[in-house]
């Protein structure tokens, strides 16, 4: 018998605090996955955000920061100037990235910094306990939009892969999701080619993550499952938004 | 040694280069983007790092980063933009990341004027930001200052990991003077916390996050321990006069200067005026103070904001002496109003 | 069809039931006679001797439950 899975080295063995279902702990193993591929663990440096994986630094096995929220891409821009043949990453949720830290991501991406950054959409606040965020769909019930989200109070959900890779400084721009196993695969190619365009240099790479959120939207991990297929996916159309080549 | 003539914040700049800075990451800001103009021609010729941020916050949170990896790295903004920056000043105090942050101040609240003031006294002596901190702060009176107290900055910075405030009013960043070039720091520290990589170690965590209850309360107690620690070594001050004063006057940075020359014409008219300088604002030399109240009748605190540090002097004195304050914004006092204060206080008092 | 074997760390298990749903055998189930340190149900191979060690379970698992070898 031949071991064909198992826990890879660039995660620790803490237990992760994530409800049952949630996607974080599965996209964290898929990073570290990357990494054990590649042999980077000890070339890399992660920055967690504020939100429910705020505590991601238990869980890499690598050097991690944490960040104040949003913040994670200006740090990372400095530690990759200092730094350059370092392998960054930043581990971002929702209001982290698209509300809180806009300004920070778009920038990372119209400099062409070159980090890896992992967007986990899961179309609310997790940590704080389900409020709005800017990824929340039309309808979308939370408990600050309690009647559902209302174009015309709160405006329309904000689609950050088809966003950023309008910017010029962005080399690799992708949109995946963990619903099912085949999707989970896709989502570990796609980091890993993340990784592999911030190896080469060719700019800034993101893969932004449609991920469950169980507890938050009331339903079961299986259902929360299948509410990404038929509620995100339509909206947030999944695959490759931006691929630079090497010149 | 070479003696050249250089603006304040390029003396500051060039001091802070001299130190072995090698990441700026700054927001332009009047009076103090001399310092990014002059770190943008430099750092691409030295092998530094200079970035535009996009905003004073990523600004504050690139030298998070930057100062995370063990470099020698810093920012600097005027009083608005430090109001930005205190997220960033309150996360990298908590991390012990040692770096410098630099305040060429002008006058407020709000958008306020690009006039030279001091009004952010409270904010850099009180730690600005959220929670329980300080940052060391320390007030240049001149362009040879600003070179020296941005070297000497990071060797505090990197002593106690702790971001030290070098605070400037915009008089300073913008005067020329001519200074002696100080010779380079060779010798630097080892920073086995940095997040640079885990090769051949464990990993490395930079964290300000504490969600127990002990822990959060233990992390506010080193903190403080090393808080005390700075009190009881790093307190300084300059003393003009102050053996006999009857009145002494307080003053820092370009203000210390103007009421120097106050100072020795009260004397020339027989009022024993003296003068106390804080060159560290945070902490407060209130030691320095107590021993130049021996033969005091009354202090003059003379500040160019509403009246801020005399806070710290009256906490220093205990209501031993009675603290008078002088003060301007939009305007630096002249010296002929100081001596005018100064004779019309003696004559009240009967000095 | 090649056999498989599958490993559990119990203590881990929050009891979401992916592994359960995406394996394609319908080999694991949860062990309703056991309650973990924290308070669920956790995974079980009901079924052992239909694992092919596909590792489908270990790849949806979000909380390193499970351990795949293979033949």
């Amino acid at each position: 018998m031949k071991k064909v899975f198992q826990k890879p080295e660039s995660l620790t063995d803490a237990k992760n605090h994530y409800c049952p279902g949630c996607s974080h702990g599965l996209i964290h193993r898929l990073i570290a996955e990357c990494m054990d591929e590649m042999n980077i663990r000890e070339k890399t440096i992660g920055i967690c955000p504020v939100g429910c994986s705020v505590l991601a630094y238990d869980y890499f096995n690598c050097d991690m920061l944490e960040a104040a929220h949003g913040r994670a891409p200006a740090i990372a821009t400095a530690i990759k100037r200092l730094l350059p043949d370092r392998f960054l990453f930043t581990y971002q949720g929702d209001g982290d990235l698209a509300s809180i830290g806009m300004a920070e991501i778009v920038h990372a991406s119209a400099r062409g910094e070159k980090i890896t950054v992992i967007f986990v959409n899961n179309t609310l606040y997790g940590m704080t306990g389900g409020q709005m965020a800017p990824t929340t769909l039309l309808g979308q019930v939370t408990t600050t939009s309690p009647y559902g989200r209302k174009a015309e109070n709160e405006g329309y959900p904000m689609k950050m892969a088809e966003l950023l890779s309008s910017n010029e400084g962005s080399a690799y721009i992708c949109r995946t999701a963990v619903n099912n196993p085949a999707n989970i695969n896709r989502t570990k190619r796609a980091i890993k080619k993340a990784f592999q365009v911030q190896e080469k240099g060719l700019g800034f790479s993101m893969v932004e993550i449609l991920s469950a959120c169980p507890t938050n939207w009331g339903l079961n991990p299986l259902d929360a499952m299948k509410w990404i297929e038929d509620n995100m996916v339509p909206y947030y159309p999944l695959g490759e938004f931006k691929v630079k080549e090497e010149q | 040694m070479e003696r050249v003539l250089m603006k304040g914040n390029e003396a500051l700049a060039e001091g802070a280069i001299l130190a072995g800075c090698r990441g700026f990451f700054g927001y332009p800001i009047t009076p103090s983007s001399e310092i990014a103009e002059y770190m943008a021609r430099k750092m691409p010729k030295i092998g530094g790092v200079f970035v535009q941020a996009e905003s004073e916050l990523a600004a504050i949170n690139m030298v998070y980063g930057g100062a995370s990896t063990g470099a020698r790295v810093m920012t600097a903004s005027s009083s608005p933009g430090l109001s930005l920056k205190q997220e960033g000043i309150s996360f990298i105090s908590e991390a012990e990341l040692p770096c410098l942050i630099v305040n060429v101040s002008r006058g407020g609240p709000g958008l306020g004027g690009i006039q030279p003031a001091q009004s952010d006294y409270f904010q850099a002596t009180r730690g600005g930001g959220h929670g329980d901190y300080h940052t060391i702060v320390l007030a240049p009176s001149g362009s040879q200052e600003m070179m020296d107290f941005a070297m000497e900055a990071f060797e505090l910075a990197d002593k106690y990991r702790i971001p030290v405030m070098i605070m400037a009013e915009g008089t300073l960043g913008n005067i020329m003077e001519p200074i002696l070039m100080r010779e380079p720091v060779t010798k630097f520290s080892e920073k086995p916390w940095a997040t640079t990589g885990c090769r051949g170690r464990k990993p490395n965590i930079v964290n300000t996050l504490h969600l127990g209850n002990e822990e959060l309360e233990s992390r506010n107690h080193q903190l403080f321990n090393k808080y005390q620690i700075i009190k009881e070594n790093e307190k300084r001050a300059d003393a003009f006069l102050v053996e006999d004063a009857e009145i002494v006057v307080v003053a820092f940075g370009i203000m210390s200067r103007i009421v120097k020359k106050a100072v020795i014409e009260a004397r020339k008219k027989g009022v024993k005026a003296g003068l106390v300088r804080p060159v560290t604002l945070w902490p407060f030399p209130d030691e320095h103070i107590r021993t130049a109240a021996k033969n005091a009748r009354l202090f003059l605190s003379v500040e160019i904001s509403m009246g801020q540090m005399i806070q710290d002097i009256q906490l220093a004195l205990a209501g031993r002496v009675p603290v008078e304050f002088y003060g301007r914004i939009g305007f630096t006092p002249n010296p002929e109003e100081i001596l005018q204060e100064i004779m019309r206080l003696a004559e009240r008092e009967g000095l | 069809m090649a056999k498989g074997k599958v490993k559990f760390f119990t203590d881990r298990c929050k009891a979401c039931g992916l592994c359960i749903e995406f394996c394609p055998k319908d080999v694991l189930g949860f062990d309703e006679h056991t309650i973990n340190i924290l308070g669920y149900h956790p995974i079980k191979d009901l079924k052992p001797e239909l694992c092919t060690g596909c590792a489908i379970c270990g790849v949806v698992c979000p909380d390193l439950v499970i351990e795949v070898e293979r033949e």
